[in-house]
């Protein structure tokens, strides 16, 4: 009986039932639907949790599935959301620009505009020129397509670097490390162009909807991330199931046996790194309207071991644990660093969860790690019995 | 002035040794300046004060800056007093007889700021013949801090008769200063300027800069004065700056600029039309270009400068720089000269670029060290390492709380890190790394787990703010070579530190029980086991130094840098690299790693001195295609060992 992709991947479709319910759920709790019941801060919560965890799906198709540990991948979010914020915040300026000049009784000239613009911008790292990188900010389909290139041929570049010279394991994680260290010191110079460690703000504002309210923006944006995730959550699991997610699978447990059989490894590890790198800069270029603001901190190396750490905690080697370890550590993080969780008064020493968080987040990863490699995924494998 | 004073000097020295003349007359000759000076008139007395040469005058000059020198009212004598209560008691200038008188019949000479500062200069050849070696010293300071061309007879007459060889030396050099800048002829001049040519102080450097300082001249067909450079439109100098030049020297009509044409434009607008054309016309620089020659040629503005007019303009001009110094010789001699210094000061700072990057590079060592032995030798990644090394400067900072005494605060901190880091370490691997050996990958991310919960309990016991790890005080300040070469004790400190640390290691690995079986689990661990070594106690072990290593290296930092609970993440991603670019499983990789980084971060700040984050970042592109060409590092493991 020949299988069909779904019923080889009875998550899928369990999957998109639940995100599709939930969505729902959202949509009608929004203010922007008039219950009002789930606050537009919290549905913003809610759309960027999506992106993460589409990154995170992303994340444990290279790791999980692939083998290779990245820590990267937060690089390529970021560049997503690099290239999105330059359109975003250029079309605004000039929308800001336009306005003020219209009183004017002389007609401004394009280069005034552009040199206008180019203050509003850059005025805060002391320059007015436009850098070569902006060369296409003005066009919001070329800075789309931007955020897709991009991660796609920085991933594709390095990959092909890295996998040619057979750099594998801790190392290739370190190598990672490095590239996102150094995408990060080099974004926190003022002179990159892209205004240092001031980043790029005010990317709430979406240029001509000016008079949506940040209600009904955040709602769209956050049923776009929800789609994002599905679509993406198909496409994974398409890669990962059939021949390609067998081989692909072959390499991340003996990489040596797969070449032997005539495979050609490089090859298979280059497409899924640079697939999944430009579906990080998918989800970033998501994430970061929702965010408002993106600077080089987020690019850090730390962010990327944090994706890890989710992709670990909701079980690596299968697509649904990444949402849920997405989900549920950065939704945990913001309700505890958010005052959210109870002060514990041990008499002695009051508990305050904005500073103990980090702590009990550290230890239980590392009991995750030890006593649960399968991550809170593993516990549905109890759940659901397979037949061995 | 100056030749004035050379031979009011000679003169004193003729008449002045004869004869021992009394002072009073010669200040009543000029008793109406030294009673009330001002900075113009005072100057004259000065010089007639020196000229004297008798013995008490730079006496009288100092009582006289200190406000210590009184004027009988009635008769004008001055003499010197100090008073004690409604007395005076008072001493003859020439013979120092004292008397005492009430003070209501004498008035205090009180000269303000800038005469005590002439009278201060006069001084100054008094004391550099001063028998007290710390007032000649100080007369030379003073010299050198405002050179004027007065000092240099003075200074010049005093070399003979210094008894001390140091100040005699220094006295020389600054003789030689002064006349480069101020000696009476050009070859006096150029033998001072030639005889520096060897001295790299920063003072020599800048007596040549001062005299080799230019300015830009009017701009002119033939080029008149001292030239310094002929600047070329195009290459030296842009057609903008050289027509700017111009307008600046009046020789041309200045620029009107875009926004000056966008204002003369607005301020004509007659009907929405500017000279005829619609404003709405006005969006482009040719329909403005367009609409003010329509003004222009109606004469309500100035005409537009164009791009030709530019040309034509600059086309005939030359630009050039002078030298300050009109003397062609003596510039030619300075840039010489300043050549020749500039050579060896660039060898000195290669000297000083060297020891700045064997210092930073001896840091990387210590930091990466212990990683080296548990990533290294182990095959562990310990993403924790930098919070060992966090944890041996904490250890540090609360010794000094307890015991106030620097060197011996670091005496007891530096086991005392060691012994808290590597039961740490110890703890750390039997409770968690034991149980990954075979998951290297989760073994960063545990670590990762363990290293943010320690840095959260760090800035939860320490608090956010940075902490002090005092040094001792013999460790501080610098151990200063020349002007350009200088390092500090703390960093020569460190680097001893680093290479008693790969001595001690290189000796435990190599000539010890330990490190032979330590080498052996590294090799084949189920073979060691068999011959009767415990695999799991010389990992605990291996562990357990590494990370007292690395809380050893948390103390030297600490002593540099402030300790806060984030000191541990800034090293962690570079000690890896020194590790994986050294090659992993070899001390002397580890070392020529650091090296590598060391020299490679002081290089690219040496060329970029302003921006270390882009050092930064160049090196760690470096580094990426380094590992691209060789995967196993500087020090490549062969055989078996190499296998995975």
């Amino acid at each position: 009986m020949r299988k069909t992709f779904l019923s080889q991947n009875p998550s899928v479709m369990w999957f998109i039932a639940f995100l599709g319910l939930f969505t729902l759920a959202v949509a009608i709790g929004s203010e922007a639907t008039g219950t009002g019941l789930i606050s537009t801060s919290m549905v913003k919560t809610l759309g960027k949790t999506l992106c993460l965890c589409l990154i995170a799906i992303a994340m444990d198709v290279v790791w999980g599935y692939c083998g290779i540990l990245s820590l990267g991948h937060f690089a390529f979010f970021g560049i997503g959301g690099y290239a999105i914020g330059m359109w975003l915040m250029y079309a605004r300026t000039e929308g800001i620009v336009m306005t003020s000049l219209e009183g004017h009784v002389i007609p401004p000239t394009p280069q005034e505009v552009q040199d206008a613009i180019g203050n509003q911008i850059f005025g805060v790292v002391g320059s007015s020129d436009f850098p070569w990188l902006w060369a296409f900010s003005d066009s919001l389909f070329l800075q789309l397509l931007m955020v897709v290139i991009v991660p796609g041929l920085l991933a594709l570049v390095f990959g092909w670097l890295a996998f040619r010279s057979r750099v594998t394991g801790v190392y290739l994680s370190i190598l990672t490390q490095a590239m996102t260290l150094a995408l990060s010191l080099w974004l926190f110079q003022n002179d990159s162009g892209l205004r240092g460690n001031n980043g790029l703000s005010g990317l709430q504002n979406i240029p001509g909807y000016e008079d949506t309210s940040q209600a009904t923006t955040s709602l769209v944006f956050f049923m776009g991330s929800a789609l994002a995730l599905a679509l993406g959550y198909i496409l994974f699991a398409w890669v990962v199931s059939g021949k390609m997610g067998s081989v692909v699978q072959g390499i991340r447990d003996n990489e040596a046996r797969v070449r032997f059989l005539g495979y050609r490894v490089e090859r298979y590890k280059l497409f899924i790194f640079t697939l999944t790198a430009v579906i990080a800069g998918i989800a970033g270029a998501l994430y970061y309207p929702q965010a408002g603001i993106i600077n080089p901190a987020e690019i850090a190396p730390i962010a990327s071991i944090y994706l890890a750490v989710w992709v670990a905690i909701g079980g690596r080697g299968r697509l649904y644990g990444a949402v849920i370890g997405a989900a549920f550590v950065s939704l945990l993080s913001s309700w505890f660093t958010g005052g959210g969780a109870p002060a514990i008064n041990l008499g002695f020493y009051t508990i305050l969860w904005t500073d103990w968080w980090l702590v009990l987040l550290g230890v239980s990863f590392v009991c995750v790690t030890l006593f649960f490699p399968k991550g809170i995924g593993g516990l549905f494998d109890y759940l659901v019995r397979k037949p061995s | 002035m100056f030749r004035h004073l050379l031979m009011l000097l000679c003169w004193v020295g003729i008449v002045g040794a004869a004869q021992a003349q009394d002072l009073q007359p010669v200040l009543q000759g000029h008793a109406e300046e030294i009673a009330k000076p001002s900075r113009s008139s005072v100057s004259v007395a000065l010089d007639d004060l020196a000229a004297s040469g008798a013995p008490q005058v730079s006496v009288f000059l100092e009582q006289w800056q200190d406000k210590g020198v009184w004027q009988r009212e009635a008769d004008g004598v001055f003499f010197f007093g100090t008073e004690t209560g409604d007395d005076l008691t008072l001493r003859d200038i020439d013979t120092g007889a004292e008397s005492s008188a009430p003070t209501n019949g004498f008035s205090q000479l009180k000269p303000n700021g800038g005469v005590r500062r002439l009278i201060g200069t006069a001084l100054v050849q008094f004391q550099l013949t001063d028998p007290d070696l710390a007032r000649r010293q100080s007369a030379v300071d003073s010299i050198a801090r405002r050179p004027e061309a007065d000092q240099l007879g003075p200074l010049r007459a005093s070399i003979e008769a210094e008894p001390d060889a140091a100040l005699k030396a220094r006295k020389i050099q600054l003789t030689n200063f002064l006349s480069a800048s101020f000696g009476d002829t050009s070859e006096e001049r150029i033998a001072a300027i030639t005889s520096m040519a060897t001295d790299t102080s920063i003072e020599a450097r800048a007596v040549m800069n001062q005299i080799l300082s230019t300015k830009t001249a009017t701009p002119s067909q033939t080029p008149s004065g001292n030239v310094a450079r002929v600047l070329t439109s195009g290459d030296d100098l842009s057609q903008a700056d050289a027509y700017a030049q111009l307008v600046a020297a009046g020789l041309a009509p200045t620029i009107i600029s875009a926004a000056a044409i966008r204002e003369a434009l607005a301020a004509h607008v007659v009907g929405g039309r500017v000279g005829g054309i619609p404003t709405s016309q006005l969006d482009t620089d040719a329909g403005r270009a367009k609409a003010y020659a329509a003004l222009a040629a109606a004469g309500t503005v100035p005409p537009l400068v164009t791009e030709l007019d530019q040309q034509s303009a600059v086309a005939d001009m030359n630009f050039y720089e002078v030298y300050d110094e009109p003397d062609s010789a003596v510039t030619d001699a300075a840039r010489a000269t300043l050549d020749s210094i500039e050579t060896r000061v660039a060898a000195a700072q290669t000297v000083d670029l060297t020891l700045d990057a064997l210092s930073l590079a001896s840091i990387y060592f210590l930091a990466a060290i212990g990683l080296a032995i548990t990533f290294g030798v182990m095959g562990v990644i310990n993403m924790a390492h930098g919070e060992f090394i966090m944890m041996g400067a904490y250890t540090g900072y609360v010794v000094q709380l307890f015991v106030p005494d620097y060197t011996l605060s670091i005496i007891i901190a530096l086991p005392l890190a060691f012994a808290v880091t590597f039961a740490a370490g110890v703890v750390m691997e039997r409770l968690v790394i034991r149980h990954l050996y075979h998951r290297p990958l989760e073994t960063l991310l545990a670590t990762f787990g363990i290293s943010i919960a320690l840095q959260q309990l760090a800035k939860n016991i320490f608090g956010t703010q940075a902490r002090p790890l005092t040094s001792p005080g013999w460790l501080d300040g610098a151990w200063v070579i020349s002007d350009v070469i200088q390092i500090s004790y703390i960093r020569i400190a460190i680097f001893v530190l680093a290479l008693l640390f790969l001595g001690l290691i290189l000796f435990v690995l190599k000539r010890t029980r330990l490190g032979l079986e330590v080498r052996a689990v590294t090799q084949n661990p189920g073979m060691a086991a068999s011959m009767g070594i415990n695999p799991d106690r010389i990992n605990m072990m291996t562990f357990g130094l590494g990370s007292g290593i690395a809380g050893i290296a948390g103390v030297a930092i600490g002593l540099y840098a402030k300790v806060t609970s984030e000191m541990g993440a800034d090293y962690i991603v570079q000690s890896f690299m020194t590790v994986v670019v050294g090659g992993v499983g070899n001390v002397w990789g580890t070392l020529a790693g650091a090296s590598l980084i060391g020299f490679l971060q002081k290089g690219i700040e040496w060329f970029n001195p302003s921006n270390t984050l882009a050092a930064q970042t160049y090196m760690v592109l470096f580094i990426i295609l380094f590992i691209q060409f060789r995967p196993k590092g500087i020090v490549a493991q062969k055989g078996r060992a190499a296998a995975d």
